[in-house]
């Protein structure tokens, strides 16, 4: 039906965009919510969830009021839901989807009798074949022989129905829990000493990593929630410059956290949490490839902890024969070293904005002042022109191509002068000693 | 040459326009990892392009930092850890005697060596070594410098003319311009 049609049966209709991959996500949490019933929870199509309730219906006093309580507890949350509840789990699914009800125990066939025939979770094509051959319920099915029923539709058709009135077992599947990376520890009086909360920081990392290292994941940040007595509570994150699962090596990098943490009248619950993971396969240690190399991703780490992890530096090598952009700059936590530095030309061991220096003409100027000083040039290099990359528009490039020169001055400074052929102008650049 | 590579575990000082070139060949010459902690206003920023003729810029990394306090914690941090070998500390501010004796009690510590980049007159007393580097012109020759050392804990005070050789990466030392045989000297 067009959205158009639906306006005119029911005015107040809203639309919204479909948005599969949430409502699954959505599907998900309802579906861990309902292991509150029962254990065995599993997902059913695209809109249904299965659940194996025997032998767990009498803790809320029964079946009906095991589903009296969901049905209150989801009516509360703005959920209609259909539920079907039978022996077997294909008579569950016929009633969820087309009669809503609870099937009399060891009567499937009096309960799924009148439901018509796509109540078997069959396609369509069978559905629709089964309807011009006059078997519209599953009634009329049961009484129909099974040898020609196979010989026309296959095994399938009767596998289905007899899956639903029991006489062909079926398993429900529950899905495993994904594994949860936080662990808290309740203290029965409350503390207050640096130590203790070291401590207790630490049995508590004991349990993360072993629970890192079975899944081959290593942490990348880390949250410990310190709750104090007055309901009040303290966050100490700390933010690793390489993923990592050994408490050995993370409990340090922590204590400067814990230091800072303001114990008031004592801490009595202590929760610890890995925020942001990352895959760790186990690897061969070897003296190479550790010792060194983790030493210094320890000291990033601490002085993270302190400026950011984002302000320690590394350089990488960039294609581009502009100064500037001939290298990136790329925080040294979140890259690799490379290697491939090679330059043509000698380039400058310091570079700045440019600065302007009076001069005209091509040929670097004789005698200039620069930075407070006066300096005279004795033997210039050049020129090497380098024209702007015109594919960016760079507010740097805007006077055009550069003559590059190095210049030497009697007084010693050797500088990298530029000058723009196309607005005559002079400026420094660099300095190469 | 004596007193270079400067002594290991110490925190030294030097400054002058040649400070840079002083700097990378002090890294060439020790080799493995450096730190290099700086103010984060600073526009200079040092060009890994020019500097790969010294050392390998995988094996430097930048910190930067917004005050002088946070630098020579950083500086202290890192030289205390013994993950690098050569903590190169650029400071905009004259830099105290406790922050000095600090640095080189860090340095005595994580056995690495400290090289404080100063302003003129703004080091600390605790230095080991202080040296004036600064480049002067020949013209034969485009990388030669003057470095004086002007404060030795342990040994004389000297002058040295050196250049650095990027081919072989190694520093040679020259005679001062006026008594080299066959030379006239810079022409004025």
């Amino acid at each position: 039906m067009p959205y158009a049609d639906a306006r005119a049966f029911c005015p107040d209709l809203q639309s919204r965009p479909a948005d599969p991959a949430r409502d699954q996500r959505f599907l998900h949490i309802l579906r861990r919510w309902f292991t509150r019933y029962c254990p065995w929870v599993g997902i059913e199509g695209a809109d249904g969830l299965v659940l194996d309730v025997t032998g767990s219906s009498h803790i809320l006093g029964g079946e009906d009021a095991m589903l009296a309580d969901m049905r209150a507890r989801l009516a509360r949350a703005g959920l209609s839901v259909q539920i079907g509840l039978a022996d077997t789990r294909g008579a569950a699914w016929a009633l969820a989807h087309h009669a809503d009800g609870v099937a009399p125990p060891n009567d499937m066939l009096g309960a799924l009798r009148s439901l018509p025939v796509a109540a078997l979770r069959i396609d369509d094509k069978t559905n629709i074949a089964l309807q011009r051959l006059g078997l519209r319920k599953i009634g009329d099915l049961v009484t129909t022989p099974r040898a020609p029923l196979t010989r026309r539709f296959g095994p399938d058709l009767l596998l289905r129905l007899d899956q639903a009135l029991g006489a062909q077992p079926e398993q429900i599947t529950p899905i495993a829990e994904p594994p949860h990376y936080a662990v808290r520890m309740t203290l029965p009086e409350p503390i207050g000493l640096l130590n203790d909360v070291v401590a207790g920081a630490e049995r508590l990392l004991i349990q993360l990593c072993t629970k890192l290292k079975a899944q081959e994941m290593g942490v990348r940040v880390l949250c410990l929630t310190l709750r104090r007595v007055d309901q009040d509570h303290q966050q100490v994150e700390l933010r690793l410059a390489r993923a990592l699962r050994d408490p050995d090596r993370i409990m340090p990098l922590f204590k400067q956290g814990l230091e800072a943490v303001e114990a008031g009248f004592g801490i009595d619950q202590m929760r610890l949490e890995a925020v942001q993971l990352e895959p760790v396969p186990i690897r061969q240690i070897n003296y190479v490839t550790t010792g060194q190399k983790d030493k210094l991703n320890d000291l990033i780490t601490r002085i993270g902890t302190r400026i950011g992890l984002e302000n320690t530096l590394r350089f990488l090598p960039a294609d581009s024969h502009i100064p500037e952009r001939s290298f990136l700059i790329a925080p040294a936590a979140y890259s690799e070293p490379e290697g491939g530095w090679s330059t043509l030309r000698p380039r400058p061991l310091r570079l700045f904005p440019p600065e302007f220096i009076a001069g005209s003409g091509s040929q670097p100027p004789k005698w200039f002042r620069w930075r407070g000083m006066s300096l005279t040039s004795a033997r210039a290099i050049g020129p090497e022109r380098i024209a702007p990359e015109w594919w960016l528009n760079d507010e740097n490039w805007r006077l055009g191509v550069r003559d590059y020169w190095h210049v030497q001055t009697k007084q010693g400074r050797r500088l990298w002068l530029y000058y723009t052929p196309q607005n005559p102008h002079w400026f420094v650049h660099g300095e190469f000693a | 040459m004596p007193h270079f590579p400067l002594t290991k575990g110490r925190a030294h000082e030097a400054f002058g326009p040649g400070v840079h070139v002083f700097a990378f060949t002090l890294a060439a010459r020790i080799g493995g990892q450096v730190l290099w902690v700086r103010d984060d206003w600073q526009a200079d920023q040092i060009n890994p392009t020019g500097f790969c003729d010294f050392i390998d810029p995988r094996d430097i990394l930048v910190s930067v930092a917004k005050d002088q306090t946070d630098i020579l914690a950083i500086a202290e941090e890192a030289l205390r850890s013994g993950a690098v070998s050569l903590v190169i500390v650029e400071v905009s501010k004259a830099l105290s005697l406790t922050a000095g004796r600090r640095l080189q009690l860090a340095a005595r510590n994580g056995k690495s060596t400290a090289l404080v980049i100063i302003s003129d007159g703004m080091g600390s007393n605790a230095a080991e070594t202080r040296w004036y580097c600064t480049p002067v012109f020949d013209p034969y020759d485009s990388t030669l410098h003057r470095w004086d050392i002007i404060k030795n804990k342990s040994g004389t005070l000297g002058a040295w003319y050196v250049k650095w050789d990027a081919a072989s990466r190694r520093l040679s030392m020259v005679s001062p311009a006026g008594q080299r045989t066959g030379s006239t000297g810079a022409p004025n």
